[in-house]
Order: C-alpha cells, then structure tokens, then sequence
C-alpha cells in the first residue's frame, strides 16, 4: 500500500518533470528565436561583411568583384588624414586620463557627500552628458563662433581682434577637445560619487582618528577604495574615444584641411560619402580591432583582479 | 567651526561655482540667444536681451516641421525600446529560467554586441538596409537600433531574472501555468525596474543617435530632430538666434526628462559600471 502510493508520487514528479521538459523546449523556441535573428541579422552579419568588402574596390553597386586583397587596408596605412585621425584618437584618450579625469575626481571628492548643495552641484556638472552630442556640438560652436557668437562678443568687448580657433590648422582640435572634457567629465563624476558613498565610513574615520590628514585619507584610505570605478572609467573613456563622431560634425567636420577627423569621422567622410564601401569597411575592420583589443584588456584586467 | 575651515569652505564652494560656470555660461548664452537679435549676440551674448523677441522661439514652434522631426523621433525611440524590452527580456528568461544544451555559448553570442561600437559595422548595414528596402523608413534606425541594444539588455534582464524567488514559478507551474504564460503574466510584471532603466537608457540612446539616421535616412519628412537641427542650422547658417532657438527648444524636453527619470538615468548609466 504504502510502495504504490510513493510509486504514484514518484509516477507523477516524473510526468510533471517530462510535461516541464516539453514546455521548456516550446518556450526556448518561442522566446529566443527573435533575438537571434535580430542580432544576427543587424550586428553579426554586417560585421561579418564589413571584413569581406574590406578586401574589395567596391561603391556598393550589384556585388563586390574586384578583389584587391590588403591594398585598401595599405592605402588606409599610408592616408596622412587617417594618422592624424589616430593622433586625435590617441589625443582624446591622453586629455581623458590626465585632465578629465583628475577634475572629475576632485569634484567628486568635493561633493559626494549627501547635502542639498552637493546634489545641486552634482546636478549641474552632469547635465551636459545628458545632452546630444550634437546640440553640445551646435552650441559650442556658436561660442568659438569668431564672426557672429560669443568669440566675436568677448573679443569686441576687450577691443581685440576677433579669432577663429576652428579655423585655425593647431588650435581647432584644442577646441574639440574642450568641448569633450565639458561633455563628458561629469559622468565620469557621478561614476566616481556612487563608489566613495560606498566606501564605509568607519574607515574614514578609524583613519581620522589616527590623526590622518584630509589629504592622507583621499590619498590612502579612499581612492585604493574606488580603484575599481577609476579603471572602469578609464576604460569608458578610451572606448568613448573611439567612437567620437557626433560631437566633430556640427564643430570643424574634420576640417580645416582635415586637421580634427576622428577615426569615425575618416570613415564617414572617406568610406561613405564618397561610397568607397570597400576602403569604409576596412577602416571598420580596424575599429574593430581596436576595440576588441580595449576588450581583453579590460577582460585580462579583471581576471587577474579576482585571482589575486 | 575653526577658521581654517571656513576659508577651506568659501575655496571650495569658489571652486565648484568656477566650473559650475564653465558648465552653464554656453547654455545660457544659448538660451539667451535664442532671444535676441543678430547684432545683439555679436555685441553682448551673455547680456540679457534688451527686449525678447519671442518671434525666432515662435516660429520654429508654429512650423509643422519641427513637430514632425520630434515626432518621428519619439515614434523611433519608442519603437526601439518596445522591441528591445520585450525580444531581449524574452532571450533573457530563457537563459535564466532554461537550461539546455549550448545555452551558455548562445548567451555569450549574443553578448558580443558589447565588445564594439556601432559605427564598425555601419556601412554594410547601410547596404543591407539598403537591399532590404528599408532605406529612408523607420525601421532602418529602429532595428538596428534595438539589434544593438540586445546585449546590455540581455546580460541586465539575466541577472535580474535569475533573482526572482525559484518558488514563484513551481507554484505557478502547478496552476498549470506555462513557461511563455509565466515569462508575461510574472516575470515581466515584477522586473518594472530593470525594464524601466534600460528602457530609458535605451530611449536616450536612440533620442540622441545621430550617425545611423544619417546613413540611412534621406528625406526630411523621415528626419529625427538631431538630422532636422542640422538641416536648420545649414538653412540659417548666418542666424544663429533662429539656431540657438532651435537648440534650446530641443534640450528643454531634454533636461526635462531627465529630472523626471533621473533615478534610472543615473542607475543606469553608472550603476552597470561601478558594479563592473
């Protein structure tokens, strides 16, 4: 008596296990196929074809046909226009690290703490991330504007003669850069703000009362503390340097004489419009490297982070 | 207080005030601008207007063009974040609530959408757009969009789906309640947060995107906003108050959708990256 009804239990448990298994495969082929077929088909392929037409002389026309193996990626090598774009790539991710960087840490350690005017402040510094890069891009040139905006007033206001940094060969790119910094420090801030609320407060203070200073506790107590959220940035930054676009068009479009491309700028400008698909997608193909090279590193770092 | 720290204070407030200006003086000039006359931005752009002329704010608002720019921008965010939500919290649940036979690889898979940027791939998708015939419509940015889009959203809703209470679904399953009824009826339901932080991000995203409506739409009736702004700016390059007028109109919703959704905003563009 008693076997029969464990056996009907057990009877049942494997029917419910055998109906769960079916329903299992019915939702897995419900609910992934969509997914797949929309990454597949919107990212992964175009990768995909982006390093086959790499190989090609192609506008884009009917299919690829004219083979010319490594020559696009040797033209894109020897581009005077495309080293400089890598100079200002390189360029951005320096001003990154050693001045947005710095300044976003020391307002954050200005103001992380939770008062009425620390959360206006924080407010303030993190609404031009908020905007589109192109209506950063739209203002700021409005002000460099030497003829008609805020350049013009300021210099007639001090009697000088007007300057046209976005014009000018050295200087432009300077300018880019300003308005990078402008854009984007504050939400390497608010990074920096979410990690020191985290850090405890009993260790500032067993350090305090240890007779540390205000500035032997940033230095030892609270930046080892937010390394972490200091390498995410980083890398956020050098990720976002590859990908500056938006912010060039409405500023300098690459000019003047093609002193301030980015590397995305070079593609759009010498792949797409003139519909050098082949030569685009190489210059593709080569973000992509770039960026899967910034992957594993960041992967690596943090592999060997939690080992040790 | 001591008195060193009072000048430490009046340093430090002097400082963020320095920077505070840094940050606000263009958008002031900016808004400001948009009120006054040519000659008056040349003479004096971050004076108060001598008188505000509402006219250059007033006629970018009664133009059907500029309503049809945020429109189909609207339409395209919302689409975006629509298919997004739902295909990625769809893969999602899979992964968390089903094991099977290569699900971690398919997982893996799909996250490689994380490891580069959207413009590598730009041009073939600008083909393949092409030969689709979706050139100039709405799908050609809301697609990509939201295919782009998958990975954070994938590996965001996984985890949080993973820590919903086990016991919830074998009870439901005993009501006999299946694996898709439970994914709309439960899982959907109690996951409003992570929902509605990557819905904004993705939203802010698709709000902003620039580079994509460019390739791939051509037709100013299709245009977003930031496409419109730059069409603006290329009819009136002298008159930067009809510009500047356009600019403030655009980054007021803006500003003001971020104050609204500051919560997940901020969540959801720093939370991901302090937790690694």
């Amino acid at each position: 008596m008693a076997t029969s009804v464990a056996s009907r239990r057990l009877s049942a448990s494997e029917r419910l296990r055998r109906s769960l298994n079916n329903g299992r495969v019915t939702a897995a082929l419900i609910l992934l196929p969509p997914a797949l077929i929309l990454f597949t088909l919107f990212v992964m392929l175009p990768l995909g074809e982006s390093v086959y037409y790499a190989f090609f002389n192609w506008n884009g026309y009917g299919t690829p046909t004219d083979y010319v193996g490594m020559e696009n990626f040797q033209r894109i090598a020897g581009h005077s226009v495309f080293q400089k774009a890598v100079t200002n790539t390189l360029k951005i991710v320096a001003i990154s690290l050693f001045l947005q960087m710095p300044l976003a840490l020391l307002l954050a350690l200005l103001i992380y703490r939770k008062t009425p005017t620390n959360a206006l402040f924080r407010l303030i510094f993190f609404v031009p991330y908020i905007l589109a890069e192109v209506a950063a891009g739209l203002i700021w040139s409005f002000v460099f504007d030497g003829n008609y905006g805020v350049t013009a007033s300021i210099a007639q206001s001090m009697g000088v003669e007007s300057f046209f940094i976005l014009a000018d060969r050295d200087w432009a790119f300077v300018a880019v850069m300003t308005v990078i910094v402008w854009k984007y420090f504050g939400f390497h801030m608010m990074i920096y703000i979410a990690a020191l609320q985290s850090v405890p407060e009993d260790l500032i203070e067993a350090a305090r009362i240890e007779g540390a200073k205000r500035h032997q506790i940033v230095r030892y107590v609270q930046i080892p503390q937010i390394k972490h959220a200091l390498v995410v940035s980083a890398f956020f930054a050098i990720i976002g340097a590859l990908q500056v676009f938006d912010i060039i068009i409405p500023l300098t479009n690459g000019g003047p004489s093609n002193q301030t491309h980015t590397i995305v700028t070079y593609l759009y400008t010498f792949g797409l419009t003139r519909l050098n698909i082949g030569f685009g997608s190489a210059v593709g193909v080569i973000l992509f490297i770039a960026a899967i090279t910034v992957a594993v590193f960041y992967q690596r770092f943090f592999m060997n982070r939690s080992e040790t | 207080m001591t008195r060193g720290h009072i000048i430490r204070n009046i340093l430090r407030v002097g400082f963020l005030c320095i920077v505070a200006s840094f940050v606000l003086a263009p958008m002031l000039a900016t808004v400001l601008g948009g009120f006054k006359t040519n000659a008056e931005i040349r003479t004096s752009a971050f004076a108060l207007p001598d008188s505000w002329n509402w006219e250059f704010y007033g006629s970018i608002v009664s133009d059907p063009m500029f309503w049809r720019y945020l429109g189909n921008s609207l339409l395209i965010s919302t689409l975006a974040v629509v298919l997004t939500l739902i295909v990625g919290a769809a893969a999602a649940y899979v992964f968390a609530q089903i094991r099977f036979f290569g699900s971690r690889m398919l997982f893996s898979y799909l996250l490689l959408g994380l490891m580069f940027p959207f413009a590598t791939a730009i041009l073939p998708l600008f083909i393949k757009v092409r030969d689709i015939g979706l050139l100039d419509t709405y799908w050609a940015v809301i697609l990509p969009q939201a295919a782009f889009s998958l990975s954070l959203a994938i590996l965001l809703f996984r985890t949080f789906f993973e820590q919903l209470p086990k016991e919830l679904f074998e009870a439901a399953y005993i009501d006999g309640c299946g694996y898709v009824r439970f994914f709309w009826r439960f899982t959907l339901p109690l996951s409003t947060p992570i929902l509605a932080t990557v819905g904004v991000f993705v939203f802010v995203q698709s709000w902003n995107n620039f580079l994509l409506p460019l390739v791939v739409l051509n037709s100013r009736e299709a245009f977003t906003w930031p496409l419109g702004m730059m069409q603006f700016r290329g009819e009136f390059v002298t008159e930067w108050n009809r510009t500047l007028a356009f600019v403030t109109l655009t980054i007021v919703p803006a500003i003001v959708f971020f104050l609204a959704a500051q919560k997940y905003i901020v969540a959801g563009l720093t939370g991901g990256a302090v937790k690694g």
